[in-house]
């Protein structure tokens, strides 16, 4: 692997490609715009992998983060900054509201301690509604008529640059004592304690991460569309997150990129069918469960999303299927 | 004064008396065996020293200090390590991986420098990196460290659980039916890696086992317990005549 500075140089292509499209036009206004819902949609899906793929954990209120983002980061950028001012503080609005976000993922976090599974899912389950009606009688936020007057401030660079540092981040926390943390919990969560790992401060950690990413989600959106309501965090936004996620596999960053591309795309393929793509993605979201129920990439990851230290001991596994065995004795 | 005192330990499950009174006392470089008919409580006093279960009255000291209270992983971090009758490595991590959590307490690096991989988490994930290396090679195993534990045979779950457990560089081993479901050339070498473990890590080991051939041939010295409660104590040869002993294993002759 002495290819990793190509990862760089792609990245900066990339990033240049980002701004290249929009500014000389090469791409129909339209597919910018999906475009754009996509990386928001991979950033959504990767934070959410980390707690309900690597953790192993249940949340089922993802979309309620990102409305707290989404809100709180519209109402920095309408009612704090002036709005010629505004273009450079997106970036803080947006970070604004992933805190805002993660504030209330560590909120969540305290009684998820003693639930695991179903009284996990229903604990955040509750929150989501909680965020919905309490942003429906919040009048100074336009209730339940929603909130509106943001500039179209998301642009496809920042996207761009939020999905990386989305994906480098949650690489190097997956990577990390906290991340095998993580994956110990999910297998076995007794064992894990009893090997010394401070469970609750893993699961702290991965929601208020987690929540952090959704809120950025959640400010990205509101700067696209430039209108939000209340309605469009409820439990079928947290569905949809939920769907890309098992759709491209569990703890698996890699997976939860192609899960949201091919989610994102097929959504507006099938745009003209109305009512019917409703039936059909889900349709193929079972036929996927049935036949690969762990995700299309489950439990597998890219070799240039690994760090070179842990990529180093990937290797044997290959040489160990020429070999005829592991020596047994001592 | 001993490695670890339990005192007067007791639990009570709803009204079922799980552990009655029980105590022990380990030496330091002590290999203690703890026997007893299924259902003994055997694995509840492992429980409950682990910090997996609260006792309802008693105490335990390591080194004077009291265990009772504690929570697992705080217990742990002060030297306490165990296996699990029924194996419970992390299936679907790799081998490595499995190891290297067990180090978990000892990385010293905080949340932020994790998310960005900055100030000591290069050194300190480089170190375990090398320890959990090392340690798999010590015991011939390096070679499937890309492996998920799960893929491992049998025995090498079983022994992987042990190196996990010696990660962690405890003071006490416990091991919980080290050799459940294996065949008499097993554990023969499972005998051979006990006692070489013992040695290379200056090792207090207690350990649950139906097998006498290994109890027999291993143990210091061994505790036997039936209901909850400690009905013989004493050399390995001194137990096989007890007669309290022979009772609980074969019952009692009609007539008597």
């Amino acid at each position: 692997m002495k290819m990793r500075w190509m990862i760089g140089v792609l990245l900066l292509a990339g990033f240049a490609l980002s701004w290249a499209v929009p500014h000389f036009g090469w791409l129909d206004p339209y597919i910018l715009l999906v475009l754009m819902y996509l990386g928001i949609n991979i950033i959504l899906t990767a934070s959410l992998n980390l707690v309900n793929g690597y953790m192993g954990e249940f949340s089922v209120g993802h979309a309620g983060f990102m409305a707290v983002g989404a809100y709180v980061s519209s109402v920095l950028t309408v009612n704090l900054f002036p709005v010629t001012g505004a273009v450079f503080l997106f970036p803080v609005a947006v970070v604004g509201g992933g805190l805002a976000a993660s504030l209330a993922g560590l909120l969540v976090s305290i009684p998820s301690f003693r639930t695991r599974g179903d009284y996990l899912a229903i604990v955040t389950l509750a929150f989501g509604m909680i965020v919905k009606s309490a942003l429906e009688n919040i009048e100074s936020v336009g209730g339940p008529r929603g909130f509106m007057g943001m500039e179209q401030l998301t642009t496809l660079p920042w996207v761009y640059v939020w999905v990386v540092v989305t994906i480098w981040i949650l690489r190097n926390l997956v990577f990390s004592k906290y991340g095998r943390g993580m994956a110990a919990i999910r297998e076995d969560e007794v064992a894990c304690d009893l090997c010394g790992v401070h469970t609750r401060r893993v699961k702290i950690s991965a929601f208020v991460v987690s929540a952090f990413f959704a809120g950025v989600a959640g400010g990205l959106y509101a700067h696209v569309l430039q209108f939000i309501n209340p309605r469009m965090f409820d439990i079928l936004k947290s569905t949809e997150i939920l769907i890309m996620v098992y759709l491209g596999g569990m703890a698996s960053l890699g997976g939860s990129i192609l899960g949201a591309s091919i989610y994102t795309i097929a959504m507006e393929l099938l745009r003209e069918q109305g009512a019917w793509r409703m039936v059909l993605m889900p349709l193929l979201l079972i036929l996927l469960m049935l036949f690969r129920p762990r995700g299309l990439f489950g439990l597998r990851e890219f070799p240039w999303l690994v760090p070179l230290r842990d990529l180093v001991l990937l290797r044997p596994v290959k040489k160990q299927k020429e070999k005829t065995h592991v020596p047994a004795g001592s | 004064m001993s490695l670890l005192e339990v005192e007067h330990i007791t639990q009570h499950f709803g009204g079922l008396c799980a552990v009655s009174d029980f105590s022990l006392r380990l030496e330091p470089g002590e290999l203690v065996g703890l026997i007893g008919p299924n259902g003994a409580g055997k694995t509840t006093v492992f429980n409950i020293m682990t910090g997996v279960y609260r006792p309802t009255s008693g105490r335990i000291h390591l080194d004077g200090e009291d265990l009772v209270g504690l929570s697992p992983s705080a217990i742990h971090a002060r030297g306490l390590a165990r296996t699990f009758q029924n194996i419970r490595l992390f299936k679907k991590m790799t081998v490595l991986d499995n190891v290297r959590l067990a180090r978990y307490a000892r990385l010293g690096y905080n949340p932020l420098e994790a998310l960005f991989h900055v100030g000591r988490f290069r050194a300190e994930e480089l170190k375990i990196l090398e320890h959990a290396r090392s340690l798999l090679a010590l015991f011939h195993l390096e070679d499937a460290a890309g492996e998920r534990a799960e893929n491992l045979p049998y025995g090498l779950q079983r022994k992987l659980e042990i190196i996990r457990a010696l990660a962690s560089q405890p003071r006490i081993l416990l091991l919980d039916e080290p050799a459940a479901g294996m065949n008499p050339p097993e554990i023969e070498e499972l005998m051979a890696f006990i006692q070489r473990i013992r040695k290379e890590f200056a090792l207090t080991i207690l350990l649950i086992e139906h097998q006498m051939r290994l109890v027999m041939g291993i143990c210091d010295r061994l505790v036997v317990l039936d209901f909850g409660a400690t009905i013989a104590e004493g050399l390995p040869h001194e137990i096989q005549k007890h007669p309290q002993v022979l009772q609980a294993y074969l019952g009692v002759e009609v007539g008597e």
